[in-house]
């Protein structure tokens, strides 16, 4: 394959080339479609990145037959899978399929929704994040979470970034890790002389990653964005992306889009999610397919994953 | 072949001449009717101005009633107004925690079941007659210990409970849930989220329900009618002594003969409306503030 060369050259790659690689008409496996080319890319930008991305990395997700349901009625039944450190996964599928759902267990913020309740088991680093005893507190500490919608606090920019550290003790050098947490978001120059003025003044855009800092400046181990560039516009979208890419070498990763070539341009891997009818009738989200970014997107597995990617249905 | 052309949009029927006379006649009783309401309000403070303010002058809040040497009243009120001070203050202490705490419980900690079942109580409470509360509270702390301003104090605070929480458990309910979860999803406890998010982005509106309860119960006057009616003419601060207050001076000056006495009433009338209206301009100004505010938040 004429791009197998960049795309396995090298496992502990971080920054795969953004440009499209040469001619792909020689790839198996997309014979009878043509309209590869017809989804602006999409094959071209995924095929740049590594074809074993996980390969020598520690696990950190471990999540084995889960099913989430909202009062007795499952939203997302058997996921299986594993999500690797400092590698950025990404959930696609259409609405209604349970990425955003299965998303939020993951930091036990479904707690918040009474009724809602999780089976099967999620491990971080082994342990499992549903087990009696379990503070729920220290949980959200290591695995933060960005919104759709950005949220900041009506309070300051400092008190916004600040607020996580001082609820949890780390007092020490507050204004030096406010300000590393905004410098990693991208966002201290911009604001570094108005700190103190309120954030709500902020675009929408610069709260966004107003709330990213806010997540990194606790220092989790984790991060979980919920289509964060949803809500913003193009340009904004490319600074969240860019900026997610950065990120990853420190933080591991989980994002869920609906944007197939926002997970094609900054995924390592790639969890194609979609609803499943049962023969009651019932609609649950289940969990297609999970491979590399680079063979999901140019030689799915499943036909139902090549349906989606090429854009026929969803 | 008629060369005459009559548009479609002709003459009007009778039919639809009617209609619109009857709109027209409806449109002008609802404007009668508004103008009516507005008429009253104007009347009402207009008289009370009148009278009240040839009283207004500085003995009025300086001295407190008394007799002269031909036995005739004399004096001003200033034990009323620093007794309906007191008294509301007082009040205001006691409601607006028990208010602000309920209406939390109410917004955050409650299921749909006892939220609406605490709701309707307020509501029933706050349908009670405040002559009711007023004997409730006497027979409770008055009898046996007689007259005071705490006894006052705690049947006014019954009466603003209710405004107070009812007002705060709706500010609290514009709060966008995604501040709630913003917070809890960087640690914070379902209690620590209130306190140190949801609260201060919604203190504006507490504000301003405790502004409009003080002004609501200010001129509540069968409460205090049955736990502080009567009283010495002089300033006390000792809040279990019964004290003066404005809703009784108006109503025991305006009953006596002397004439001194019904200018007196006057003037507390004017008093305590004008510190009423303009609590409750006050009031509604704040609370077109305070949700623009929050409004930004979504």
């Amino acid at each position: 394959m004429p791009d197998s060369d960049i795309a396995t050259s090298t496992q502990s790659m971080t920054d795969p080339p953004r440009t499209e690689p040469s001619d792909q008409d020689a790839q198996p496996g997309d014979v009878q479609e043509a309209p590869q080319r017809n989804q602006g890319g999409l094959a071209d930008i995924a095929a740049a990145r590594a074809e074993n991305p996980t390969e020598g990395r520690e696990v950190v997700f471990d999540l084995d037959d889960v099913m989430v349901s909202y009062n007795g009625r499952p939203a997302i039944t058997g996921v299986n899978m594993q999500v690797h450190n400092q590698l950025v996964t990404a959930f696609i599928g259409p609405s209604g399929c349970g990425k955003t759902t299965l998303l939020r267990s993951m930091n036990r913020m479904n707690d918040l929704i009474s009724g809602a309740k999780v089976e099967g088991t999620i491990r971080y680093h082994g342990n499992d994040l549903n087990a009696s005893g379990v503070d729920a507190v220290e949980v959200r500490r290591r695995i933060g979470m960005v919104f759709q919608r950005p949220n900041p606090f009506p309070k300051s920019i400092f008190d916004n970034v600040a607020y996580g550290m001082r609820l949890h003790g780390m007092k020490d050098g507050l204004n030096d890790r406010v300000e590393k947490a905004l410098r990693q978001s991208g966002l201290w120059e911009e604001v570094k002389d108005r700190l103190k003025q309120s954030a709500l003044g902020l675009s929408g855009g610069q709260q966004q990653r107003l709330c990213i800092a806010r997540a990194l400046a606790i220092e989790p181990d984790v991060v979980l964005m919920d289509e964060p560039a949803s809500a913003l516009d193009p340009i904004a979208t490319q600074r969240i992306e860019d900026l997610v890419d950065e990120l990853k070498t420190d933080y591991t990763i989980v994002i869920v889009t609906h944007n197939m070539q926002q997970a094609a341009r900054v995924a390592d891997k790639t969890a194609f999610f979609s609803v499943d009818i049962d023969n009651t009738g019932n609609r649950s989200g289940i969990l297609v397919e999970f491979d590399s970014t680079s063979t999901l997107f140019t030689n799915p597995t499943d036909p139902r994953t090549e349906a989606y990617v090429t854009g026929r249905f969803g | 072949m008629s060369s005459v052309v009559t548009s479609p949009f002709g003459s009007p029927s009778r039919r639809s001449r009617r209609r619109k006379m009857v709109g027209r006649m409806m449109e002008a009783l609802c404007t009668l009717a508004a103008l009516a309401a507005m008429a009253v309000l104007i009347l009402v403070v207009y008289a009370v101005f009148r009278r009240g303010a040839s009283a207004l002058n500085l003995n009025l809040v300086t001295e407190v009633p008394s007799t002269d040497a031909y036995g005739n009243t004399t004096g001003g009120i200033k034990n009323s107004i620093i007794g309906t001070v007191i008294i509301t203050g007082i009040a205001t202490l006691i409601a607006v925690p028990f208010g602000i705490l309920i209406a939390i419980f109410n917004a955050e900690f409650a299921s749909r079941r006892t939220a609406d079942a605490i709701r309707l109580v307020l509501n029933l409470l706050a349908g009670v007659p405040t002559i009711v509360v007023g004997v409730f509270i006497f027979g409770l702390l008055v009898v046996g210990h007689g007259y005071s301003a705490y006894a006052a104090a705690v049947a006014l605070s019954i009466v603003m409970v209710p405004i107070i929480a009812r007002s705060t458990e709706e500010v609290l309910a514009l709060v966008p849930a995604q501040l709630r979860e913003g917070g809890m999803a960087l640690g914070a406890t379902r209690a620590r989220t209130v306190v140190t998010i949801i609260l201060p982005t919604a203190v504006g509106g507490m504000v301003t329900a405790t502004i409009l309860a003080i002004a609501r119960a200010a001129g509540e006057t069968a409460p205090i009618l049955l736990t502080c009616s009567i009283f010495a003419n002089q300033v006390t601060l000792d809040p279990r002594q019964a004290m003066g207050s404005l809703p009784m001076t108006i109503y025991l000056d305006a009953e006596q003969p002397s004439q001194y006495a019904q200018h007196q009433a006057w003037a507390a009338a004017l008093i305590l409306m004008a510190f009423v209206l303009v609590a409750a301009i006050a009031g509604r100004l704040l609370s077109l503030r305070s949700r623009r505010r929050i409004e930004q938040t979504r």
